[in-house]
């Protein structure tokens, strides 16, 4: 099974070092909510440190769904879906590489746009570092586990770039709460964090479980 | 099978009837107008009900989800789907028939209280799992990749709750006076309760309806399927 899941997550990060697909279509797009952000809502920075949690997250949610629905359409696109299952592996395992990759994939995202939205919207986003990439890390894993699992449904979909989103964000609503109110910590907020940490890691183990379990369904088909 | 009468779905639609002119009886004539609130309080008698069957039926897409992945039978999925529809229905009235009686009330349609928010997230989860449905053509897949929601969308349920209940304590709560069902007594409880079984006779009945529907198109689909290819 590791030998599965480091195949896996190595192709697919050789796959994105090659294209850099991905990766620049969450980036671009995270980046262009957080101008839209700016021109929407005009904020002062006292406002923005107020408010920075719940952007970053939108944005990183967005863009988020975009490089989840790369995941599987590139295995369609060569019909290498095939191939993993008639792989002889543990199904589980591809599916574990296949959400590590993401996670990785997201987070790269995260810490690239995060000096970018500190710049913009004045935030000083050094305040708690470790607990931020801590929350960017547990978020990522939450919104992945999930995201993993439904991208491998909605390549099956017609209009599988629109099905993601529809599927994923009402079902992560969870994390994204727990994840907007961590960060807030993170970035200087006077709240206490512990329960929030505490309900992230809970809803990510619950959510890899599930999706983890519920992964060979949707592959032997 | 659906050619023959529907005995049991006739017999069922009929107590359904005579039930519903019952609760409308109950709820205009004999139970008295709670004195605060007054006429809008009857509102209530429709939106405890639809909202007590909406969770009922995505409770029911969660057990026959998994019955389905068990034992891979087409009926099964065909009453997850049916159950996720009218599931989906009656949330959608209890989100009608909620702001209206808020709106009264409260004076505002609409507060992002965890009640609310979870029948607005619920309804948008089992929306999107009968979206799904229609933009795949294959049945079978169809049928797991849908049964795979039915079972997350629920049990992201209890957490969907709870984490906009812990972050609604954490932020300035809307004024909102008083919760309905608090110390419902006598013809008020009575009538609540005539009303639940009412809605509950309606809904197995709008299923079996569904199913019959189900079970002619796919007899269509055959004759179809028939006529053009021969035996």
């Amino acid at each position: 099974m590791w030998r599965a899941i480091a195949t896996i997550l190595w192709k697919d990060l050789k796959i994105e070092l090659q294209t850099k697909e991905a990766f620049s279509a969450s980036f671009v797009f995270s980046l262009m909510v957080l101008v839209i952000f700016n021109f929407t809502l005009d904020l002062t920075s006292e406002e923005s440190v107020k408010m920075g949690a719940g952007f970053l997250w939108i944005a990183f949610a967005f863009g988020g769904t975009l490089s989840l629905n790369r995941s599987f359409a590139l295995e369609r696109d060569e019909n290498c879906v095939q191939g993993l299952q008639l792989a002889p592996v543990d199904r589980g395992g591809i599916y574990l590489g296949k959400c590590l990759a993401n996670v990785i994939f997201m987070m790269i995202t995260q810490i690239i746009l995060l000096p970018l939205f500190a710049i913009f919207f004045n935030v000083d986003i050094s305040v708690r570092p470790h607990y931020l990439l801590f929350v960017l890390f547990l978020g990522s894993v939450g919104f992945s586990s999930v995201g993993t699992l439904f991208s491998a449904i909605a390549v099956h979909t017609r209009m599988r770039e629109v099905i993601l989103p529809i599927l994923l964000l009402p079902i992560t609503i969870p994390i994204l709460i727990a994840a907007v109110e961590a960060t807030a910590y993170a970035l200087g907020a006077d709240t206490d964090p512990t329960f929030w940490f505490r309900l992230l890691i809970t809803y990510d183990v619950i959510f890899v479980t599930v999706s983890f379990l519920m992964f060979g369904y949707i592959l032997q088909e | 099978m659906s050619t023959t009468r529907d005995t049991f779905g006739i017999v069922l639609t009929a107590l359904a009837l005579i039930a519903m002119m019952v609760s409308i009886y109950l709820v205009f004539m004999y139970v008295p107008t709670e004195v605060t609130m007054g006429e809008v309080q009857k509102i209530f008698y429709f939106h405890v009900p639809s909202a007590w069957l909406a969770f009922f039926a995505f409770f029911l897409v969660f057990v026959f989800s998994i019955i389905y992945l068990i034992r891979r039978d087409k009926r099964w999925d065909t009453l997850a789907a049916s159950s996720a529809e009218i599931g989906v229905l009656f949330c959608t009235l209890v989100l009608v028939t909620g702001p209206i009686w808020a709106k009264l009330v409260w004076g505002v349609w609409w507060t992002w209280d965890a009640r609310l928010t979870l029948t607005l997230v619920l309804w948008l989860i089992y929306v999107a799992y009968i979206m799904l449905r229609h933009y795949m053509s294959d049945p079978e897949r169809r049928a797991t990749f849908s049964a795979v929601l039915g079972i997350i969308g629920f049990i992201d349920v209890p957490m969907v709750y709870f984490s906009i209940r812990w972050w609604r304590t954490q932020h300035p709560q809307p004024v909102v006076s008083g919760g309905e069902g608090s110390g419902l007594e006598g013809p008020m409880l009575m009538t609540l309760m005539v009303c639940l079984s009412t809605f509950t006779l309606l809904f197995f009945s709008i299923l079996r309806y569904r199913l019959r529907l189900q079970a002619l198109r796919d007899e269509l689909d055959e004759l179809q399927d028939l006529v053009e290819h021969g035996e």
